[in-house]
């Protein structure tokens, strides 16, 4: 077998690929977990924090952004994320004052 | 008309095959970008009438059993091992170990649609679907004794809980599509160390469709939990 020799990549990804599955097991015990506390007004946002870390870790790792050379690519991953943001914000600063009077 | 036989063939407007794959993942990013502002409306409606009927959300949250939201997390992030699995075997020219990695990740996704079935059926059940035979009288509010909440704001959480589920769902079953036909290249022996961008392409919608799950499984199952 010749699997050495063709694989462009120096050393196996499996260490990596079981270590950010079992990061994102425990995450997810986490936030189940965390959410029967009484943390007030921070529940909302351990949540968002945990969800976050997850979603990076599903980005970076399984999704190889971590690992992306494309500078186009990058570009489109930070406006989605700019334009994402600008709906929510600009969203929440109507409805957020609408009651000002 | 379309190359047969030889997949690895270069098209004939890419200089490289690097190129050529770059191509397709730049495009399948775009994709997902367009999806993220998709589901970023509902996230935003979400937001809005969490923050104006904050109660009345908790209330409704409550009575869906969070045990399967977090069963359905685990089994979409398995899921998700499992498709950089198949495509770590197509790059190490491992075939059977792919076969058995796109069949072990569809399982997954149908055992996901299965458990949100049954999700679904309970809600049927309590008459928790937004309509005319809706019911949410007498729901006391969490942490607040005394306290019940507007049928009308607790229709509307349900409302935001089924098209966003619903939708998410929908790209479940688009998924499994894709990875029936992901399944069938790998069978006809179409992807090879040099050659598996679609593995690649379908792994990102995939993943996308999970990193949607990691958020709806907070948002809409874990309000208000503590008591």
């Amino acid at each position: 077998m010749s699997e050495h020799s063709t694989s462009t990549h120096a050393k196996s990804p499996l260490a990596t690929y079981f270590s950010v599955w079992i990061a994102l097991l425990f995450g997810t015990f986490l936030t189940y977990e965390v959410a029967k506390l009484d943390l007030g007004d921070f529940n909302a946002a351990v949540a968002l924090i945990i969800a976050t870390t997850k979603a990076l870790l599903v980005a970076l790792f399984f999704m190889h952004l971590r690992h992306a050379s494309e500078k186009l690519l990058k570009v489109v991953v930070i406006s989605t994320i700019f334009f994402l943001f600008i709906l929510l914000a600009l969203s929440m600063a109507d409805y957020g004052t609408r009651l000002w009077s | 008309v379309e190359v047969q036989g030889d997949s690895r063939a270069l098209r004939h407007h890419f200089a490289t095959e690097e190129q050529q794959r770059d191509a397709s993942s730049l495009g399948m990013w775009i994709f997902l970008g367009t999806e993220v502002m998709f589901f970023g409306g509902l996230f935003c409606s979400y937001l809005i009438y969490r923050l104006m009927y904050f109660g009345d959300f908790a209330a409704a949250s409550v009575t869906i059993d969070a045990r399967l939201g977090g069963a359905n997390t685990a089994v979409l992030i398995c899921s998700s091992l499992t498709v950089v699995l198949a495509i770590w075997a197509a790059q190490t020219g491992r075939r059977a170990l792919l076969i058995t990695m796109l069949i072990v990740t569809m399982l997954f996704g149908l055992a996901f649609l299965g458990i949100k079935g049954y999700e679904y059926y309970n809600k049927f059940v309590e008459h928790h679907v937004p309509g005319a035979s809706f019911s949410f009288e007498n729901q006391e509010i969490p942490n607040h004794p005394g306290e019940y909440a507007n049928p009308r704001h607790a229709e509307i959480f349900f409302a935001l809980y089924f098209i966003m589920t619903g939708l998410h769902a929908l790209h479940m079953v688009v998924g499994l599509g894709i990875f029936t036909w992901l399944l069938w290249a790998a069978w006809k022996g179409r992807f090879t160390p040099e050659y598996h961008t679609p593995l690649e392409i379908g792994g990102l919608y995939w993943h996308f469709v999970d990193i949607i799950w990691i958020y709806l499984f907070p948002l809409l199952y874990l309000i208000d939990r503590h008591h």
